[in-house]
């Protein structure tokens, strides 16, 4: 993997030609002229990858699409350029702009089960983004095969005959990248491609884009929120936030040692697999697009703002060798964002297990999930459950707290028998083990003031006064940072993270002995899932809870968990300390799985600002 | 013994799949048409044991109904016989439903001759107009909701939805009679107000009288069908999918016809599919205003006239023809979804 | 002392919701250009209904005039076809009609919400059992099964009425059942069934809170229904015996004189054409207020750039 970054970092060929210049992007809401991204400026040279990082709201998507000179419907481009080779798309007419499109520059879309046409079959999809484009594409038969070897897809087994539905998820995006390939394009913009594939399927889709890039001397434009991911793919790195480009730079400068408050954040947010860190997030949530505060829009966010922020809009500075949007970049200086170390106290050899399964085994009506699962968490410690999708994690998870009743083995609870199903448990029982569910945007009744989803279970569980129950929810609202005024408001008016606190502070309001939490960050921004972990550590700590952490993401594992588990096809491939698991894997799809983890690579080795990438 | 799930290989050699189970994943469309067809059938049979029951046994003896104060006992009698009113109920049943299957069904309670004799030719006569107004129908609501929605927050966009969604509510009665106002009466005469039928002629010997009737329904099922289309394109022309083939370059002709239309029709198939069924209430009152020989009108009669053999035999044609659309219209609409139609 | 725990982000909506949603919908779909005029439409002929009787110029049911006579400053819509006043007749002839519209619609959606929610959220037997029902009665047609009742039991009104509603009854089952097994299954739900709280209590306080817009939308939508029904079934003859006036009847009995007294029939049709117009437009406003019928625009362009389930 420390190869994968040398790669990167090799500097493009100083010849290469110049392929694609931004200047001055501006995109408006149609209707209320109100700007979604603005003074988006960079360039991309041939056989070059450019990340372009940001997370919800921050108008990466928008920009990608503009790169093919398109706009969704209620957006319109309303002033700068984009020049191809020279030439700016933005004053093509709309047949010149469709012949550019799939031929000069081509799009590799976020998910591609979406993208391709559901009625119409593999190969004539192909052969259309071809045939579309006779100029360019020459004999498309011939054309065909090589475009499936390039994208490393095996025409012989008979995928042009198929429907998108009947290709996995990995073959579907080999599919379109073998589509934006295929007239040998100038540009290629990837939005996210990787986003819903597995870890192992992720490398290779990756090896597979930059191999491309790279013999065909292509420039790329690579979107994504995943700044692993993009440290070991790109050479070139802009940070975007509410629609404007904060930090734009190589990508060691940028990830070694950033400038912008909100670069540091971010990175800062982003978990190790390899150290136990205590995660730092950054609070607050960015504006939607037309309604940025005046000045720096991440002013209300940032920790070294000054008065100065909330008035004057910065411009792009050079400061540290990359432009930054901030006022205060020179004071700034550059440097990584360090965090504490986390001391993992081992959990006490011998303890009584709180939670104790023996070969649990559970059905999904007649397919078979999980087998024979044996796992113990002792109390007053976390225990984290990893397993991509598939593995059956989630459903553990629902046999342990009663919503699938369909399992065989046992499971016991502090001395007692938990039976199958939430409705034949005891009531203490029932109060003892909460659940945090994985979507904060369905997990609250959209038609109920968040004080009383919040003290619902308080009326259910205890017969307090109103006085006793408001002060508990006050209690517990704050102990998740939220103040006294969220408690008339409704879930729609609070942000993801927010919402994730309220369905903490509900588990938490009866004060449990165990805390399942199911994915509980996947729905979340990574400065989002950083706050929240952190909450859920602290709170896990304070209160000597036992609770039992579901992730697809091993990098989070070390930030909050003693223990950890392995499921892989519904086995237990793997279990142990947390340190002992990630350091000395055993099994090999344990290892296989910690080898394809993409990592920031020069954030974790290197603590210390990073000096020249030599 | 598990049942094999559908996302893995169907024809595994070597599983322990029974062969029915075998049979239903490898054949998904013979599948749903069996079992549609057999709940069809068992829909149909309750339905037919319901207007059996309803019309014969619930108001007491259908003779008094029939007769009412006329009654005397023997004119009572002989119409109990007539009816098989004097036999079991179970028997009744069986002479009625073997009756509705061989085509004799008795005669009509309201002038003595045979109810198959009467029916017929009325069947013939709304079978015309349902399938040339629901052609015409589907027809111009697909194209009108496909052109809609390609000229989204046009000019032509806001016409007909404004108009379609006006014209919805509207009852056929007062379509038919502005029509007639319009067409056939106060402001011009170019068309017959009344659709009469001599004896013997059929709806296609004079197809000038079938002018009105199926405008009449065109104009009621229109709105359904062209909403319906308007929303399915304009949800397929804003996917993820005609998105990307913009993006490949593909051009604007081959994007709306071959990318967005397939994807369009599938659930508008459905719509059409109901407003068939729903013709065949709207004949009731569109056959009554226009005098219009079918079986809408015949019910009517026959219910003016409690002409329980006639009832019968109209009720259960029209369920008859519910159940078979509801069949017809989900194999099509399945027909049009690859993804539905083929397992991995 | 809140401020300071968290920065306090600019609010899209900073507006509560009101604690009577469905009122606030209503308000709220009144206050759209189509809703007013729906609503303007409908309660201009509710109007005309309801005072009608009081203020009509002769008896609706005495011969005045000669029959199908034009309209003259004495009568000003003319004659009918046995010389009664139209005016009178159409002032008289409404409020029947809404009373019987309003009640079929009443009992349709209770019996079909009834049935619907049970089936959805008991499942197993009941929902089977109460869907082969729907099924069985979805297969007459509403008009042929309005028909078939009255043919047994007599065309009087209170079996009108129970006719209609009992058609409508099928299609409301079916659309909350749907929508009840939507919301059933989502996460809030499953958090309260996870304490163990009893089914009916669940069904109360956490589904039927969200079964609100549905049961607005689908209560216009029947009511639209109800009267376009009611009013053919009146058209064909079956309704209030002769010579009381309806509406529907009115078209009937005089379309044989249109070409001399056309008002006599354009009157009461365009009546129940503005009435029902007016009904499924402010319904049409309602579902777009409640449901969201489209995206807007500028949701559907940035919905990659919105959180992951929000988008959704």
């Amino acid at each position: 993997m420390s190869t994968v970054t040398a790669e990167a970092a090799e500097p493009s060929a100083p010849q290469a030609s110049l392929r694609l210049e931004v200047r001055d992007l501006k995109i408006d809401l149609t209707s209320s002229g109100a700007d979604v991204v603005s003074e988006v400026s960079f360039s991309v040279h041939a056989g070059e990858v450019l990340g372009l990082v940001g997370e919800s709201g921050s108008g990466k998507t928008t920009v990608a699409l503009a790169l093919l000179g398109y706009a969704r419907r209620g957006l319109t481009i309303s002033s700068g350029g984009i020049y191809l080779d020279g030439e700016n798309m933005l004053l093509l007419k709309p047949a010149e702009l469709r012949a550019l499109r799939g031929a000069k520059v081509s799009y590799v879309p976020q998910d591609p089960s979406a993208a391709l046409n559901p009625t119409l079959r593999i190969g004539t999809q192909l052969r259309e983004a071809l045939s579309s484009h006779p100029d360019v594409s020459g004999d498309v038969d011939a054309r065909m095969i090589e475009v499936l070897a390039d994208a490393r897809l095996d025409a012989s087994t008979g995928v042009l005959k198929r429907y998108p539905h009947q290709l996995s998820g990995g073959q579907q995006q080999r599919v379109a990248i073998a589509m934006a390939f295929s007239c040998r394009p100038s540009l290629i913009v990837l939005d996210e491609p990787t986003t819903g594939l597995d870890v192992t399927t992720q490398r290779h889709v990756l090896e597979t884009v930059r191999s491309l890039c790279r013999s065909y001397g292509v420039a790329a434009v690579y979107v994504s929120h995943d700044l692993a991911v993009v440290g070991g793919l790109v050479s070139q790195v802009a940070v975007m936030y509410a629609g404007r480009v904060i930090e734009l730079g190589s990508t060691e400068q940028v990830f070694n040692a950033p400038v912008h408050p909100y670069t540091r954040g971010l990175l800062a947010a982003v978990p190790s697999p390899e150290r136990a860190e205590i995660l730092v997030g950054v609070e607050g949530q960015p504006p939607r697009p037309g309604r940025r505060p005046r000045g720096c829009a991440f002013a209300p966010r940032c920790s070294y703002a000054i008065e100065r922020c909330t008035v004057e809009t910065p411009q792009p500075v050079v400061a540290a060798g990359r432009a930054v949007r901030c006022l205060r970049a020179s004071e700034l200086g550059s440097d990584m964002p360090r965090r504490r170390g986390l001391l993992v106290s081992p959990v006490e050899e011998g303890s009584e297990a709180i939670l104790d399964l023996k070969g649990v085994s559970a059905n999904y009506g007649h397919v078979p999930v999980l087998h024979d699962i044996s796992l113990q968490v002792a109390p007053e410690s976390c225990m984290a459950v990893v397993g991509e999708s598939g593995s059956g994690k989630t459903t553990l998870a629902r046999c342990i707290v009663g919503l699938h009743p369909n399992w065989t083995g046992e499971m016991d609870f502090d001395g007692t028998a938990l039976v199958k199903g939430a409705r034949k448990r005891q009531k203490d029982l029932l109060k003892r083990i909460q659940y945090i569910f994985q979507n904060p945007y369905t997990s609250l009744n959209p038609r109920k003031t968040i004080s009383q989803i919040i003290s619902q279970p308080l009326e259910h569980f205890f017969r307090l006064p109103a006085s006793e129950r408001e002060a508990r929810v006050a209690r517990v609202l704050e102990d998740v940072s939220l103040g006294p005024d969220f408690l008339s408001r409704y879930p729609d008016q609070l942000s993801g993270g927010e919402r994730q606190r309220v369905a903490i502070a509900r588990a938490l309001v009866v004060e449990p002995d165990l805390l399942v939490c199911d994915e509980v960050t996947s729905a979340l921004d990574v400065s989002v899932q950083a706050v929240i972990v952190e909450l859920l550590r602290r709170l896990q700590h304070e209160r000597r809870l036992a609770m039992i952490f579901i992730t697809h993401n091993l990098a989070l594992v070390r930030s909050i968990a003693q223990n950890t588990v392995v499921l892989c096809e519904g086995r237990l491939v793997e279990a142990g300390p947390v340190e002992q698991v990630l350091a000395n894997p055993q099994d090999e799809y344990t290892i296989n799985l910690i080898k394809d983890v993409p990592k920031l690579v020069t954030h974790v080795s290197n603590a210390e600002p990073a000096l020249d990438p030599a | 013994m598990a049942a094999q799930p559908a996302v893995v290989g169907a024809s595994v050699p070597g599983t322990t799949l029974p062969r029915m189970d075998r049979w239903k994943m490898d054949h998904p469309l013979g599948a749903l048409v069996v079992w549609r067809a057999a709940l069809g059938i068992v829909t149909l049979f309750v339905v037919s044991i319901v207007i059996f029951l309803a019309t014969e046994v619930l108001p007491g003896n259908a003779a008094y109904a029939v007769l009412g104060h006329t009654a005397t006992p023997q004119r009572l009698h002989a119409l109990e016989i007539q009816l098989h009113l004097n036999r079991g109920l179970f028997d009744q049943y069986w002479v009625w439903l073997s009756g509705l299957f061989t085509g004799k069904l008795g005669n009509s309670l309201a002038n003595g001759d045979p109810v198959w004799g009467q029916v017929a030719p009325r069947l013939v006569n709304s079978a015309v107009l349902v399938f040339i107004s629901g052609f015409v129908g589907s027809i111009v609501g697909v194209v009108l909701g496909a052109i809609a929605a390609l000229r989204k927050d046009g000019w032509f966009d806001h016409i007909t939805s404004v108009f379609s969604l006006a014209v919805t509510s509207l009852p056929e009665f007062v379509v038919a009679i502005a029509l007639i106002i319009l067409f056939a009466t106060v402001v011009s005469h170019l068309l017959p107000a009344v659709s009469l039928l001599p004896p013997g002629t059929y709806a296609w010997d004079d197809p000038k009288l079938l002018i009105l009737p199926a405008a009449t329904l065109v104009i009621v099922i229109v709105p359904y069908i062209h909403r319906m289309m308007r929303a399915a394109m304009i949800e397929a022309l804003e996917s993820d999918y005609v998105e990307m083939a913009r993006l490949k370059g593909v051009p604007q002709w081959r994007i709306v016809l071959v990318h967005a239309l397939p994807n369009a029709i599938a659930p508008t198939i459905q719509v059409i599919g109901l407003n068939y069924l729903y013709l065949a209430g709207g004949i009731v009152i569109v056959e009554d205003v226009f005098n219009y020989p079918g079986i809408g009108q015949g019910l009517v009669n026959a219910v003016s006239d409690r002409d329980i053999p006639t009832i019968q035999v109209i009720v259960v044609i029209l369920a008859a023809f519910y159940v078979f659309m509801n069949i017809l219209t989900d194999v099509v609409a399945l027909l049009a979804t690859p993804r539905r139609r083929i397992v991995r | 002392m809140a401020a300071t725990t968290l920065p306090a982000p600019t609010r899209r909506r900073t507006k509560k919701p009101p604690r009577h949603q469905w009122l606030a919908t209503l308000g709220a779909a009144a206050r759209t250009r189509r809703g007013a005029i729906g609503l303007g439409l409908a309660g201009f002929v509710v109007l005309v209904a309801v005072i009608g009787p009081s203020v009509e110029p002769y008896s609706s049911t005495a011969f005045v005039t000669t029959p199908f006579s034009q309209p003259t400053g004495q009568f000003l819509l003319g004659g009918d076809t046995l010389g009664r006043d139209v005016l009178s007749r159409v002032l008289d002839g409404g409020w029947v009609l809404l009373i019987m519209a309003a009640c079929a619609t009443a009992f349709g959606v209770i019996v079909g919400a009834t049935a619907g929610i049970s089936a959805a959220y008991l499942r197993g037997k009941v929902d089977g059992i109460i869907m082969r029902t729907v099924d069985v009665i979805l297969a007459f047609p509403s008009l042929v099964f309005a028909l078939l009742l009255v043919s047994i039991l007599g065309p009087k009104l209170w079996l009108i009425v129970l006719a209609v509603g009992f058609t409508h009854a099928p299609a409301v089952a079916r659309v909350l059942r749907s929508a009840t097994l939507d919301i059933s299954e989502r996460d809030y739900v499953k958090a309260v069934e996870l304490q163990g709280v009893k089914p009916s209590k669940v069904m109360r306080s956490e589904i039927l809170p969200n079964l609100i817009s549905p049961l607005m939308v689908e209560t216009g939508l029947r009511l639209t229904w109800s009267i376009v029904l009611m009013a053919g079934l009146n058209f064909l003859g079956f309704g209030q015996p002769p010579p009381t006036p309806n509406w529907g009847y009115m078209i009937q009995e005089n379309r044989i004189g249109l070409s001399s007294n056309p008002w006599a029939v354009i009157v009461p049709a365009a009546l129940i054409a503005l009435l029902t117009i007016g009904t499924n437009t402010y319904t049409d406003a309602v579902a777009r207020v409640a449901i969201g019928v489209e995206r807007k625009p500028e949701q559907a362009a940035l919905i990659d750039e919105l959180p992951i389930g929000q988008a959704a």
